[in-house]
This record gives structure tokens, C-alpha cells and sequence, in this order.
């Protein structure tokens, strides 16, 4: 048992139900969903494609409202897009292709109002420098490669020193020795900043290597399966499994009992 | 067993040296460089179409129907040099800067008000079918009764053959603008005109660059052709009324000189003026290779 009294969460999730209009559908993404994230979380949501993951980290990030339930952070309402919560998505057109390295970078902390000019610059040069691209940072998007561009988005996320940071799998589109490193390179960043993260992913070696807090989504609609704690190394837990094991069964036997009963 | 099945072959590791190679980086021949310059290669062209010109004017030996390649030269060059050219030059450019800044200006209203509400959206798209097909020279009878005989009604004529295709490469450009540079725009705080200003139109530029030289075109084409129909106001006239002008003196050498500076302002503007913005920003930016 924890001894520390938990302080308050930074994120609060209560009861969301997500909802959104295709054509010809009003699809329910997630139904009354909770979850809390403290500071400096790892925090990871897991499922199967269709669980709404994504649909929830748009909703946080204020994009989508809730039509059940309150989300809010440092106990305020979530309402609009904020530059409190800074998106990492997984598409590499998310970086300006007119804008340098830099100027990506110092065009989120200047359109944001939070810093201008010198103290801008510095500040980008610096979150650079931590992604190793110092040599790039005159270079325009299209010269790297798509691991230096997601490098430079989320130099650009943790420049803005967010709340939290969302990342909708940002290392998907990676190929994958690409995609290890990176996720090393993330660990190292957590190791020197403790920034707080809410990291979407459908990978269950990412989700138990890079999380502390594992959140286990089941599909159609997304609902909370599991919170799970995660140390990194894939430890054996008391029932002998391994936790990717536990979770691949989890998410697994949810698949089963769906064939089951779409053929009773 | 699959041990049956695969073939056993031993493991090997090789240590790898660089000197064995032999050529890895040559050069190019010269010939080969200047070969694969386009603009090399579009003056051989044109050069062979001026001697096939020059070849055939002086087998035909008819200036009257077809004056000979070098005739069109001296023509060209006596006219550039006692100013009537460059003088008729800048006339025609002059009208048709104030049509096309005109035209741009009100393109890009009309496309903000359609990417600001639905009823925009709908109005610029019934707009643009009504008008786009429309001929510009259809629209001038009805402009000299309204603005008479000036640059009024040539303006009016050359703001309506910019306004459409800009206005409509603008706004197919702020529609295809990716779901994900929208929403770190909205991320960053950006809202109203500086989210306009500071996601859409960068990255909606290929096709406002599309929009504008094709406006550009549509620009020069209705002008020249509309000088040649009404030709001249208050005592001045651009190329067009020049090539009308010559044409009724049988200057025939002079009507080619005359069309070949349209030739030519129209190539330098495309060669030149847009190409340098396509590769200062564009081409940069790598959204066009």
C-alpha cells in the first residue's frame, strides 16, 4: 500500500461518453470512461483499434465535447483547444513545411502568446538541443527523416512546457528500429524534464515499456478494462504471467467473447 | 521435419573495407551538364523553329502573308528602339496590373467569406460555375455601354477573367489544407485572421500560386484581345491596338514584332516572376516537387 497521502489529479476524466456523426452513423466512441492522471504520469491508453482511444485524447485535447461526464485539468473545465495541452500527433504534416526547424518550434511558443523573440528563440534552441538536431535547426521538414521530424514535434510539445503532453501514437508511422530508438530517446527526455505525458498507442510492448499506468480500453465502445501499474521491464507478476502477456490476454479474450456472441 | 525441408548453409561475418571499391561518385561530362539544363534545351528548340521560320518565309517570299524570320527582328528592334513598342508595352501592362491586383483583392474576400460560413461556401460556388465558363470578351459590349471607352471597362473585362479561377484554386486550396495542420493551428491558440493568415494561406499556397497564373493568363489573353476589339482611348493604345494598327497599314512585319512582344512579356512573367516565388517559397518548403 501507498503510504503517501495522493494529491490531487491533474487530469480528471469523469464519465466521459464520447459521440461523433459519420454520414450515416452517430457512432458512441467511448461510454463513461474515468480515469486520473497525476503529475509527471507516463500515462498510456491501450486498446484495439475502434476503442476510441484517439477520439478520447481529441476530446482532452478540447477538440470534442463530451455528451456525458466532465474532463478537466488543475480542476478547470476543458472546453477549446489550449496550449496548456499540446498535441503530438502521428502524421509528419503536423510540422509547417514553410517553416525551419527553428521556426517551427518558436511558432508554437510565439503564436501562443507565452514567449517572443529572444527568449523564444532560446527556449527552442534549447528543447533542440535535447532532441539532438541542433545541426538541422535551419533545415525545413521535408530534408529529415520521419524520425527527426516526430523529434521536432515533440521538441515542439515539451518547448511549450504543457500541463501535459498528448501524444496520439506518435511512433507509428516509424519503421521499426526507428521506433525503438525513439522510444528510448522519450524515456531519457521523462528521465531529465518528468514532464507529464497521456501516450495513445496499440502496441502492448510500447504501451508496458514506455508507461507507468497502463489503461486498458475494450472496444465498441470504449470502455475501461484495466489500470495497470508498468515498471518498463515486463516483470513476471503473482499470477506467473508476464504483464504483456496479462494484457495481450485481456485484450484477447475480448475478442473471443465478441465471436461468441455475434454467433449465438 | 522443417530441418528436412530448409537448406543448411554455414553462418558467415565479413569484415568490411572501404578501399575495394572502385568508382563510386563520377562526375558528369560537360556535355552531359549542359544537356541537362531544360533551359539549354528549350533554345535549341526554338532556335530550330526560327530557322525552319526563316527557311520557309524565304522559300514562300510573300512579306505580306508571311514576313521572314530576320524581317520580324529588324521590325522588333526598329520599334523597341523609337519607343512605340515599349510605350504601347507599358500601357498594357499598366491596365492590366490594376485588373489583376483588383481581381486578387476580390478573390480573396470572396473566399474568406466562403470559409467563414456555409452560405459563402455556397455563394462562391454558384458564383464561380455561372461565371467561370464566361467568356471575358462576351462581358464587353455590356462593359462599353457601362464604363464607355477606357480603361473602365478594361479593367471590368480583366477583373472578371482573374477573380474566378483565383478565387476557386484559393478555396479548393483552404478545403484540401490536411485535418492535422488545422488542428495545431487551433492547438497553438491561433483563431480568426491570424489563423488564416499563419496556417491556411501557407498552406493552401501551391494553389493560390496555381490560381494566380492561371489568372495571370486568362489576365493577358483577355486583355490583348480586348485592345484589339475597341483598341484605343484617348490617344494611347496597348499591344493589341498596335497589332490592329499595323495590320490595317499592311505593316505585316510589325503585327509579328507586335505579337512577339506579347510572346515575350508572357514568357518572362511565367519563366521568371512566378518561377522565382515558386522556388522562394514552394519549392522551398517542398510542397511541390
Amino acid at each position: 500500500m501507498n503510504a503517501r497521502a495522493a494529491p490531487a489529479p491533474l487530469l480528471e476524466v469523469k464519465g466521459v461518453t464520447l459521440q461523433y456523426k459519420t454520414k450515416e452513423h452517430l457512432v458512441t466512441a467511448t461510454y463513461r470512461v474515468d480515469f486520473q492522471i497525476y503529475k509527471s504520469d507516463r500515462f498510456v491508453i491501450l486498446g484495439p483499434s475502434g476503442c476510441g482511444k484517439s477520439t478520447l485524447l481529441k476530446a482532452v485535447g478540447g477538440y470534442m465535447k463530451p455528451v456525458e461526464g466532465t474532463m478537466s485539468l488543475n480542476g478547470e473545465v476543458i472546453r477549446k483547444p489550449g496550449s496548456d495541452r499540446v498535441f503530438v500527433f502521428q502524421e509528419f504534416d503536423q510540422l509547417l513545411p514553410w517553416k525551419t526547424v527553428m521556426q517551427n518550434v518558436m511558432f508554437a511558443l510565439t503564436s501562443s502568446g507565452k514567449l517572443r523573440g529572444k527568449a523564444a528563440a532560446d527556449k527552442a534552441m534549447q528543447y533542440i538541443e535535447k532532441v539532438k538536431l541542433t545541426k538541422f535547426a535551419d533545415s525545413f521538414p521535408h530534408m529529415l527523416s520521419g524520425g527527426m521530424k516526430q523529434r521536432v514535434a515533440i521538441a515542439r510539445g515539451m518547448a511549450m512546457e504543457p500541463d501535459v503532453l498528448l501524444m496520439d501514437e506518435p511512433f507509428a508511422a516509424l519503421d521499426a528500429l526507428t521506433r525503438r530508438k525513439m522510444q528510448e530517446e522519450l524515456l531519457q527526455l521523462w528521465e531529465d524534464t518528468h514532464f507529464t505525458v497521456l501516450f495513445v498507442t496499440h502496441s502492448i510492448p510500447e504501451a508496458v515499456l514506455i508507461g507507468n499506468r497502463i489503461l486498458l480500453l475494450s472496444p465498441h465502445p470504449g470502455r475501461v478494462k484495466a489500470e495497470l501499474n508498468s515498471d518498463g521491464k515486463d516483470n513476471v507478476g503473482s499470477d506467473g504471467k508476464k504483464l504483456s502477456e496479462r494484457i495481450h490476454d485481456m485484450l484477447f479474450s475480448d475478442q473471443i467473447e465478441e465471436e461468441v456472441t455475434r454467433h449465438v | 521435419m522443417s530441418d528436412n525441408i530448409l537448406v543448411q548453409r554455414p553462418e558467415f561475418v565479413r569484415e568490411v573495407e572501404i578501399s575495394a571499391y572502385g568508382v563510386v561518385e563520377k562526375p558528369l561530362t560537360a556535355w552531359e551538364k549542359i544537356f541537362n539544363n531544360a533551359a539549354v534545351r528549350k533554345c535549341l528548340l526554338l532556335l530550330m523553329l526560327a530557322t525552319v521560320w526563316q527557311v520557309y518565309s524565304t522559300l514562300l517570299n510573300n512579306p505580306l502573308l508571311f514576313p521572314k524570320f530576320s524581317d520580324t527582328i529588324d521590325a522588333f528592334y526598329d520599334n523597341i528602339m523609337n519607343g512605340v513598342l515599349l510605350q504601347r508595352g507599358w500601357f498594357s501592362i499598366k491596365v492590366l496590373l490594376m485588373g489583376y491586383t483588383a481581381g486578387l483583392f476580390l478573390a480573396g474576400t470572396l473566399t474568406a467569406f466562403a470559409i467563414t460560413s456555409r452560405i459563402g461556401n455556397d455563394f462562391l460556388e454558384t458564383l464561380t460555375s455561372m461565371f467561370n465558363p464566361l467568356p471575358a470578351i462576351a462581358l464587353l459590349p455590356l462593359a462599353l455601354i457601362w464604363f464607355g471607352l477606357g480603361n473602365g471597362s478594361l479593367v471590368f473585362v480583366l477583373i472578371h477573367s482573374v477573380l474566378w479561377p483565383v478565387a476557386l484554386n484559393t478555396h479548393s486550396g483552404f478545403m484540401s489544407v490536411s485535418q492535422t495542420m488545422r488542428m495545431v493551428g487551433r492547438n497553438y491558440g491561433l483563431t480568426g485572421p491570424r489563423y488564416v493568415a499563419k496556417i491556411l494561406i501557407p498552406a493552401a499556397f501551391p494553389n493560390i500560386l496555381t490560381g494566380m497564373k492561371i489568372g495571370w493568363a486568362f489576365a493577358w489573353r483577355t486583355l490583348i484581345a480586348a485592345e484589339l476589339v475597341f483598341g484605343v482611348s484617348s490617344g494611347s493604345g496597348g499591344l493589341g491596338w498596335f497589332i490592329y494598327e499595323n495590320k490595317n497599314q499592311l505593316e505585316i512585319a510589325n503585327v509579328f514584332a507586335g505579337l512577339f512582344s506579347v510572346i515575350i512579356i508572357g514568357l518572362f512573367v511565367e519563366n521568371f516572376i512566378f518561377r522565382n516565388i515558386e522556388l522562394k517559397t514552394v519549392r522551398k518548403w517542398g510542397m511541390q516537387s
